[in-house]
């Protein structure tokens, strides 16, 4: 029972996790709060079904693939629509204001180019749908993937941050963007970077939600949705914050669900939420400002 | 140097579109004998996925095979070609109730065609009434259809009640109990949500009523994804049904949660998607024995005729349950149209009382009710199968236990 809660919560968290890593990043670094985060994530999904279906690659092959093409799509959004805005907010809280409206205005673009392209149909595969016995525990191999692909991916991002000279700039500049040009960062580089990182780890969620999540084109905001509770009670741009956030969530819920009742599992998690901005507003792991 | 400024082309702009105006109605006016039909319909927003499932393909369908026939058969013989004006609801009431004024009042159309979803055609059901055009409410499913029925008299409402549904399924399982094919335990989960809600309220005083025991009976939030936890405690409960009154996102995961356990009841019933045609593709082939809603008479010639023509047509197959009654309610539109003619008063009066050759056989409201429905479908070698009522016309046997996955 104790075991059986524990691992299916832990599964559930890291896809939770999974999807809040690139958002976290695209606000974090670049300062932008994207809020046509899910529809990305949507394109992926879905462009990982066409390729299934299409040509019957696994999502699991063409994930890379999915992930490299997000990264270049988040590259040239940064650098097409967002540059303007950064360059015309002087680096004020401007720009937080702007970025939301004008990602706000992309969600319904990219609803509408989902649409046009896949139709309203619910969409779902089958792939890799069966069990594997963890502990004792049937969990579904898809979810197992995505939670290697949570750990590894949330991992190898956190000690590339914390070690690395590029972790580094990372960082600099978002605690400083001001001052970061001072020893000689290119900020306006970096934070296409971690734009176009971010972007990278919203297809890839995108991607492995595909292999075991029923999704529809006008379904982005969900995901938007639950990326932004876990990103803003793990603090706002911190990564390890946003990996325990997500673990904790899902462990939270499925706790609820099997120790008092599935119908207050959302209740649960925004009471949570809510107990984190009364205790912490920064965040878990936030910095106090 | 440029030769057109800002100004120019800013004026230019709102010339153009008003010549594009004038030159789309021009052309659509020509024949001052058409016949105008519009509807406010969700092609974004949340309700779009029920809306391209099934109502927009039916009402494509319809349109261009009445078009293709020469047009709308009038009471004198003459025909007249329909002429559609759409406008998209993006899933608000707020843009539907104007959508629909702006039908009755600016442009003047002959006939309304309702949106899809139970909340939606509640939403215009006044404005229809005031306006006096005659709604044909498909896609709502609601316990309170007599009460809706008997206030808005040219309201019509086709696809029954929870409580049908619900009482249906009862019926299936009673019969498989009293067989001995199951034992008197039901796994019970449902969406709380309208109709998930509208579903286990008239389920749970059926399952006592029968002598059922409801092992596990609970409900989720809409928009869970996972239902590993719930799964397992249905499966840990000794029960030999699991029933999920679900919506579409719900029935899949929880198929495909299902299938990656092991979980194998000797009754899987879902609700709301299982009757989709990628419901076999989502169950990864093992579709074979799942209950869920709806169902149709897979073996009649007009429902083969039907799915063909919308496969042709739209390139996917119809959903078992409400396309095929769309569709219906459609094809008794235009021969209550032959009959009356276009004056709403006599057209709800035809619709009210007529009876009417359609593809899901020979349909006659009851107190502006259809009736005469499936409850219950199931997967049986490829086709969706209605199983319940037994006693209707072209139901087939239901199959207990189910195979395993």
């Amino acid at each position: 029972m104790l075991t059986t809660t524990l691992i299916l919560g832990l599964v559930l968290g890291g896809t939770y996790a999974l999807l809040a890593l690139g958002l976290t990043l695209q606000y974090g670094i670049a300062r932008i709060m994207n809020l046509a985060y899910g529809e990305f994530a949507l394109a992926a999904a879905f462009l990982a079904v066409a390729l299934f279906q299409g040509i019957g690659l696994s999502p699991l092959l063409s994930l890379p693939g999915i992930a490299a093409a997000g990264y270049g799509a988040g590259w040239l959004l940064y650098q097409v629509m967002m540059r303007p805005l950064v360059a015309r907010s002087g680096g004020g809280g401007r720009l937080e204001t702007d970025s939301i409206l004008a990602t706000f205005g992309l969600l319904f673009l990219l609803q509408g180019g989902l649409l046009l392209a896949f139709g309203a149909d619910f969409t779902s595969i089958s792939h890799l749908e069966r069990g594997v016995d963890v502990f004792g525990v049937p969990v579904a191999a898809n979810r197992l993937i995505a939670f290697a692909i949570c750990v590894l991916a949330g991992g190898a991002l956190v000690a590339a941050l914390r070690f690395t000279r590029w972790g580094l700039a990372m960082r600099a500049v978002a605690l400083a963007p001001g001052s970061a040009p001072l020893v000689g960062i290119d900020v306006n580089r970096v934070a296409r970077q971690g734009f176009a990182l971010g972007a990278a780890l919203a297809a890839t969620a995108g991607a492995s939600i595909s292999m075991y999540q029923t999704f529809s084109a006008t379904g982005g905001v969900v995901f938007t949705m639950k990326a932004l509770v876990i990103v803003i009670m793990g603090g706002v741009g911190n990564v390890p914050g946003a990996l325990a956030a997500g673990f904790a969530l899902g462990l939270i819920e499925t706790f609820v669900a099997t120790a008092i009742d599935p119908g207050l599992t959302l209740a649960a998690t925004f009471a949570l939420f809510l107990g984190v901005l009364l205790w912490r507003p920064q965040g878990l792991f936030g910095a106090r400002t | 140097m440029t030769a057109i400024s800002r100004r120019a082309a800013l004026r230019a702009v709102p010339v153009g579109m008003a010549a594009c105006l004038v030159l789309g109605t021009g052309a659509a006016a020509a024949d001052d004998a058409t016949v105008k039909i519009g509807y406010a319909v969700a092609r974004t927003g949340p309700n779009a996925t029920g809306a391209g499932i099934t109502t927009i393909p039916n009402y494509e369908l319809w349109v261009d095979t009445v078009n293709k026939a020469g047009g709308l058969k009038m009471p004198d013989g003459s025909q007249r070609m329909i002429e559609v004006v759409e406008y998209d609801n993006r899933s608000s009431n707020e843009d539907l109730v104007r959508a629909i004024e702006r039908l009755a009042s600016q442009d003047k159309v002959d006939l309304i065609l309702p949106p899809w979803g139970t909340g939606a055609n509640l939403a215009i059901a006044p404005l229809m009434a005031r306006f006096g055009y005659p709604q044909l409410a498909v896609t709502a499913v609601t316990d309170k259809a007599p009460d809706f029925a008997a206030r808005w008299e040219r309201s019509f409402w086709m696809l029954g009640g929870g409580h049908d549904y619900a009482a249906g399924l009862v019926d299936v399982l009673s019969q498989a109990r009293d067989a001995g094919t199951i034992n008197g335990k039901i796994a019970v989960v449902s969406v709380a949500d309208g109709f998930g809600i509208d579903l286990i309220t008239g389920a749970r005083p059926a399952f006592e009523e029968a002598g059922f025991e409801l092992a596990y009976d609970k409900t989720y939030p809409l928009g869970t994804s996972d239902f590993a936890a719930i799964m397992s405690e249905a499966q840990a409960s000794g029960a030999d049904s699991f029933v999920a009154f679900s919506y579409p996102p719900g029935s899949f995961g929880m198929t495909k949660t299902a299938q990656s356990m092991g979980y194998n009841p000797k009754v899987f019933y879902i609700s709301v998607g299982g009757a989709f045609p990628i419901y076999p593709g989502v169950a990864d082939g093992k579709a074979e024995g799942v209950m869920a809603i709806g169902g149709v008479d897979a073996d009649s010639p007009a429902i083969m005729d039907y799915f063909a023509r919308h496969e042709a047509f739209a390139g996917k197959a119809p959903d078992s349950w409400a396309s095929a009654i769309t569709y219906a309610s459609l094809e008794m539109l235009a021969q209550a149209v032959e009959r009356a003619g276009l004056d709403h008063a006599a057209l709800a009066g035809e619709l009210s009382t007529g009876s009417f050759d359609t593809v899901i056989g020979e349909v006659k409201l009851e107190d502006n009710q259809l009736r005469d429905l499936w409850w219950v479908g199931q997967w049986q070698g490829g086709a969706f199968r209605a199983v319940n009522p037994a006693g209707k016309e072209g139901a087939s046997v239901p199959m207990i236990p189910k195979p395993d996955w």
